[in-house]
């Protein structure tokens, strides 16, 4: 997993609300067999037109997204299917950060598991970052892992809220699996013993 | 022993390790596949040489791009053929036991498991599936899961978890005829909106839960994650092992009065806590429809849609407002009398033999509505079978619908079967996100009821109007 600990970046602003992972990608985009390349479909219906032509209005395709690497949306984002698909095309996109007030618990640890990291904060400091973001497009926002902190215009500062385990793994690049597997004493045992 | 509730006595039940400032080690009992969420997590196990630990707790299906027009074998495109050709060739090659199209025992995972009998009180089941919640419904402790955490499962039968709340929804009173086991969680879903379960386990209580039946059971705990919650479940009881008994893989002799004298000490004891508890009152509830993209916008079928005006935080109101223009609907007007292009009852929410049973009873003798599509899609070959015999199937394409083939079907509309853009249709299934159904549909979600009535008349309909005449 890659490794996250500080980020500085524009940021894409998408204020829905309740944002599905069906609209992060759409489920005929799930008979791939593989992780890659699910970045061209991300927001896919929302981001291009009939003809497959990008829509002019949706704020992906917007000159000032490009290259932005985080993303701020509205309130319980990723609800819905259990897809890691989702974090894949966000990850494909480019993004590595996703600025919400609050995030649905499948998508949340499928990210974590991606080096993509859900930064849960408060409306206000929500409102605050979208507004500075909305007005001027060019606005940098630093995400801190180490401290827990995001940082924008005019010193707005807040924390965020990560568990010590997905923090360290984060922070190290470590995968999880790895973790697990050095339990397998204690799994054989707890095995042996119900039976 | 401190009193604790059905979810901490299953949790407690399979913590493996729990390391302080670490996530629980969580044994795993069964873990169901199927092709589209677990062809990355087989390819992580070769990258690094490894096994699948426990064959024998792990189950595979075909369910989600599968077709299902009668006798063909015909799969929507050739991405699909090679994912349900990788399952095939997973399946074999780690010794994972597959139940794959053309199976006699072939159905949608969140149906074949309970009906198998693999799903068991007490169980912890998960699956790359958000629906897995399913299973709650026998008191098992079930969620869905990425595909990161199916290849973590494969390899080591664990999880890590860190425990979630517990929200109780306590469901008093008695269902009204015409009100179903869909109206019940539709109903929470409008009340507690699609985040308000974040975070949680449900236990559902309530008398009105104790007297649905196991079907009506799995379609409330099925839609537990449309509520936020990661999982619903629901004490055992005499309903619970009456529906496992004799079921292929539930113990036999012994083991079964085993089984059972166990299964009766899964229940919350008195004086245990939830985190928050929601009511919700039986007696008053009716026949629920969604009207927006998601499935906390619902309301009565007899009510009017919201007004702009009933929303005071913008962002809700934004929602609402997207909403609206997204299905083309009047904020402020009522849905009975919208007319409707299709109708599709199936789905792991409402596809089991009592929900065929409800919408035949309303077809039975009727017709479908001049330009409605219809389409019943049972959930296993096991509910196709029964159906026929109780000639279900004649009822239906007497009336006028499609009788199909098991599988996910128009719910997730990867097979093929799908809303053309624009149109309307009532629904059984899960979810109304915008472009469920097919790109540009739109989906009115309801029980079995509600939508065979809507098949009937073409239009949104109380299905009470049709059961009383």
């Amino acid at each position: 997993m890659a490794q996250f600990t500080t980020l500085t970046s524009h940021a894409v602003p998408l204020p829905a609300e309740n944002v599905d992972t069906d609209q992060i990608i759409p489920a005929r985009f799930l008979k791939v067999t593989d992780k890659n390349g699910l970045g061209d479909s991300l927001f896919c219906d929302w981001r291009y037109l009939e003809d497959g032509s990008d829509n002019p209005e949706f704020v992906l395709n917007e000159a000032a997204s490009q290259g932005a690497q985080i993303l701020i949306a509205g309130n319980n984002f990723g609800s819905g299917s259990s897809r890691e698909h989702a974090p894949w095309a966000l990850v494909g996109w480019g993004f590595r950060a996703i600025i919400s007030t609050g995030f649905a618990d499948i998508f949340k640890s499928n990210s974590l598991k991606n080096g993509l990291l859900p930064v849960e904060v408060s409306s206000d400091v929500y409102k605050a970052l979208l507004e500075a973001v909305q007005l001027d497009r060019s606005t940098k926002i630093t995400i801190d892992l180490p401290t827990q902190s995001v940082t924008g215009l005019d010193g707005l500062e807040a924390t965020f809220p990560i568990d010590a385990f997905s923090k360290h793994c984060l922070l190290e690049g470590l995968d999880q699996l790895a973790y697990l597997l050095s339990f397998d004493g204690q799994i054989t045992n707890y095995e042996q013993e119900r039976t | 022993m401190e009193p604790r509730t059905l979810f901490q006595k299953v949790w407690d039940e399979h913590v493996v390790v729990q390391e302080p400032d670490r996530p629980a080690v969580l044994y795993i009992d069964l873990q169901l596949i199927h092709e589209v969420t677990s062809p990355q997590a087989f390819t992580g196990l070769r990258e690094r040489g490894l096994e699948v630990r426990r064959p024998d707790k792990t189950i595979a299906t075909m369910d989600h791009s599968t077709p299902t027009l009668p006798k063909s074998l015909w799969v929507i495109d050739d991405q699909a053929k090679a994912q349900l050709g990788q399952l095939e060739r997973n399946c074999a090659d780690f010794g994972v036991e597959l139940f794959a199209l053309g199976d006699s025992r072939n159905g949608i995972v969140h149906v074949i498991g309970p009906e198998r009998g693999f799903t068991q009180p007490g169980k912890t089941i998960v699956c790359g599936d958000s629906h897995t919640s399913t299973h709650g419904a026998f008191g098992a402790l079930a969620f869905g899961i990425g595909t990161s955490e199916v290849e973590h499962v494969l390899a080591t039968q664990c999880l890590l978890q860190r425990k979630p709340k517990t929200l109780e929804v306590r469901v008093d009173g008695q269902l009204m005829p015409g009100v179903t086991a869909k109206d019940i969680i539709l109903a929470l879903c409008a009340q507690i909106g699609t985040g308000g379960g974040t975070g949680h386990v449900i236990e559902f209580t309530g008398s009105a839960i104790r007297d649905l039946d196991m079907e009506g059971r799995m379609t409330v705990c099925n839609m537990s994650i449309e509520a936020g919650a990661r999982a619903g479940m629901i004490a055992p009881d005499e309903t619970t092992f009456e529906y496992l008994k004799g079921r292929e893989r539930a113990p036999r002799g012994a083991d079964w009065d085993a089984a059972v004298e166990r299964w009766n000490g899964l229940r919350t004891d008195e004086g245990a806590t939830f985190d928050k508890t929601v009511l919700i009152d039986a007696n008053k509830l009716e026949p629920m429809i969604t009207y927006g993209t998601n499935p906390g916008m619902g309301m009565h079928v007899g009510e009017s849609m919201p007004t702009t005006d009933s929303f005071d935080d913008p962002s809700q109101r934004a929602a609402f407002e997207k909403a609206m223009a997204y299905m083309d609907l009047q904020p402020g007007e009522p849905l009975l009398g919208q007319r409707i292009d299709v109708v599709f009852i199936g789905s792991c929410t409402n596809s089991r033999i009592g929900d065929l049973r409800m919408a035949a009873g309303v077809f039975s003798g009727r017709k479908v509505a001049d330009g409605v599509r219809t389409l019943v899609v049972p959930g296993s070959h096991d509910i196709k079978k029964q159906a026929e015999s109780e000639g279900l199937d004649q009822i239906f394409k007497e009336a006028g619908a499609e009788w199909r083939e098991p599988g996910c079907s128009m719910c997730i509309a990867m097979n093929g079967d799908n809303l053309e853009p624009g149109q309307y249709a009532v629904s059984t299934s899960n979810r109304n996100f915008e472009g469920r159904q097919g790109k540009g549909g739109r989906t009115f979600l309801a029980s079995p009821l509600t939508a065979a009535a809507a098949a009937i008349t073409g239009e949104v309909t109380d299905p009470r109007s049709l059961l009383l005449s």
